[in-house]
């Protein structure tokens, strides 16, 4: 933004406010966003931790770590059920969507701040009643898939209940982004000048508000078949497994680019700055995040392929899953096209975000093959799958979260970070996630299918290969959970409100930014990228 | 906030109210009426035009979409697009499997 940067006549930081009080009724977004970072993080954690036991068996071909495979199959049920549901999911929209969209588009909070904090509120009734359910959790995979998922003797209702309340906070907070945005963008913030950030998280919030009612419900069927016996899948009362399918990939499929699109929208805040460019293809980004939007909704029977659907369905659907590749490669030669001739400075969210485009190009493109109906039909719940989907998860929306937390760090905390650790802690964790990952296209091009505790020894060298990549990555992530928490132990403030030059508003206000942002409504005069036109 | 005093002023008074309420008692008396027959196949057909009808003006005039500015109508209207995809293409998934030969 061409104004520079703003004084701020009473500047008290929004961190200034002490109590537990000041932080449980707080209707500040910024604060609501910390909330929801910190927990976001706690299940990210506890996730990882149930992944480093599962490679830790996988290690060898027998069952060693845990006593019985019902174990191993309750710790994949609860590492994919918190990293989606609870982490991914709400992860970078909840944090980083409540922290910047009020600061980016010049408005003093969101539309509905009260329904901000009930949305917090109501994820952690969600999150209790989780809580709850892993004293006795579920083995169903995150996918709760019937007839199993009625059959099982495990707690299925417990853990659904959680994600079916979890559900009502996606919903109020995209609502309340939407309206945000259509209503409190300040003077001259027109949807031409809006950072990309913004244009995904609108997307985002669309596909919250209309995707996340049918998993819900789904849910509910799946617990009224279980408590009380009603035939909505199962054969034998009259109902139909695949429509569970069709009900759960209907939601699923567009959670996934709800879990990706506000990563799409941080690479495209992080590239320009530190490209020192313009970025290139605003309008195509910004279009393609809702092209993605849309034909996520299409798309769904892929996930299906191999469950005894129709043949035409399954052809019609393989066609529509290659339409998506082509907004998404939009994006990442806009990216790309950023870099080219930019004075590019190799930060550490930089390097996050160069991250971003190396694995998810490499997610996106597997993602093809599997949308190509007799590839599909090999690699189906293989390790492929496996590897194609943290491709897509880790290598897209964490790598995007993980750039974000670097590159928002001093506005949110104004604190500084130690840069040289946090570029190890970088190295660490891309070459980490190859080690893990890379290996397992191999294993699941050659046949090994996901979700067994133990498997044939010709499979046990990729396994440990994978298996001591994790260990690299956990290390990873672990100095960089370090650098970033010191800090925020010690006294001092960055030298400067903007250190990287960025353009945007958000980086115009002192860091951190004071209680409702702004002493008066800015005036945006300027394209937000505009970068080397001064 | 205009368009907030642009709603406001079209809300209807209690008369239009009170007309909805009642159609919606009968509307729900039709509902238990139409029961009472069997239209085969076209059971659920009626069933669901019925409910359909009393959910338009309960949006329409309870939740004031009848007032509403062109995006609104966009948002309510979206997800009605979205149900008949899921409806659509998974009845369509179903017809058109090749039957298991015993």
């Amino acid at each position: 933004m061409a104004n520079g940067v703003m004084t701020q006549t009473q500047h008290i930081p929004f961190l200034a406010q002490k109590g537990l009080k000041s932080w449980i009724l707080t209707t500040d977004h910024k604060r609501i966003g910390i909330l929801y970072l910190i927990t976001i993080s706690f299940f990210f954690l506890i996730a990882g931790l149930t992944a480093l036991g599962m490679r830790y068996e996988l290690m060898t071909p027998e069952l060693d770590f845990f006593r019985n495979p019902t174990e191993y199959n309750v710790a994949f049920t609860l590492h994919g059920s918190l990293m989606v549901f609870f982490f991914i999911v709400p992860g970078i929209a909840a944090s980083f969507g409540n922290f910047l969209i009020p600061l980016m588009i010049g408005a003093r909070d969101v539309a509905f701040p009260r329904i901000n904090l009930l949305s917090f509120w109501i994820y952690l009734v969600g999150t209790a009643i989780l809580l709850y359910a892993l004293m006795q959790p579920a083995d169903t995979g995150w996918t709760f898939y019937t007839p199993y998922s009625i059959q099982t003797g495990t707690k299925v209702i417990m853990i659904t209940l959680g994600v079916f309340v979890l559900g009502f906070s996606s919903i109020l907070t995209g609502m309340n982004f939407i309206v945000t945005i259509h209503k409190l963008r300040a003077p001259g913030m027109t949807w031409s000048r809006l950072p990309l950030f913004i244009w995904a998280s609108y997307a985002t919030a669309i596909l919250q508000l209309l995707a996340t009612p049918v998993v819900g419900i789904t849910l509910l069927l799946l617990i009224a078949e279980r408590a009380f016996d009603i035939g909505f899948f199962d054969p034998a009362k009259g109902g139909d497994p695949i429509l569970f399918q069709n009900f759960f990939w209907f939601y699923s499929h567009p959670a996934v680019y709800i879990m990706v699109i506000p990563a799409f929208g941080i690479i495209s805040e992080i590239i320009p700055v530190f490209a020192r460019k313009p970025i290139f293809g605003y309008k195509a980004i910004a279009y393609s995040s809702f092209a993605i939007a849309i034909i996520s909704f299409f798309v769904w029977l892929h996930h299906m392929f191999v469950s005894g659907i129709s043949e035409t369905a399954a052809a019609i659907f393989s066609f529509l899953t290659m339409l998506v590749a082509i907004p998404t490669a939009v994006k990442v030669f806009n990216w790309t096209a950023t870099l080219y001739k930019g004075s590019i400075e190799f930060h550490s969210s930089m390097l996050y975000a160069l991250s971003f485009i190396v694995l998810f190009t490499i997610g996106g493109l597997t993602g093809v093959y599997l949308g190509a109906l007799a590839v599909d039909v090999h690699l189906h719940d293989t390790y492929f799958i496996v590897a194609h989907m943290h491709y897509v998860m880790i290598g897209g929306t964490v790598m995007g979260f993980f750039g974000a937390l670097h590159f928002w760090y001093q506005k949110w905390f104004g604190k500084v970070f130690n840069e040289l650790i946090a570029k190890i802690s970088w190295f660490l964790v891309f070459a980490g996630f190859n080690v893990t990952f890379f290996p397992q296209f191999f294993m699941g091009f050659q046949g090994m299918p996901r979700r067994y505790a133990t498997y044939p020894v010709e499979y046990e060298s990729y396994h440990a290969l994978s298996t001591y990549g994790s260990w690299i990555l956990g290390v990873g992530v672990l100095i960089m959970t370090v650098n970033l928490i010191l800090p925020l132990m010690k006294k001092g403030q960055p030298e400067s409100p903007n250190p990287y030059g960025s353009l945007s508003l958000e980086w115009q206000v002192p860091s951190p930014p004071p209680h409702e942002n702004f002493d008066e409504i800015p005036t945006v005069t300027d394209w937000t990228y505009a970068y080397g036109k001064k | 906030m205009s368009a907030h005093n642009h709603t406001e002023e079209h809300h209807t008074g209690i008369r239009v109210y009170a007309a909805v309420c009642l159609a919606l008692f009968v509307l729900t008396g039709v509902t238990v009426y139409v029961a009472k027959f069997d239209f085969g196949d076209m059971n659920i057909v009626v069933a669901m035009l019925v409910a359909s009808i009393k959910a338009s003006i309960v949006a329409l005039y309870f939740m004031h979409l009848k007032f509403e500015d062109r995006l609104t109508w966009i948002y309510a209207l979206y997800p009605l697009f979205l149900l008949f995809l899921l409806i659509g293409f998974t009845i369509m998934e179903t017809f058109t499997r090749v039957p298991v030969i015993k």
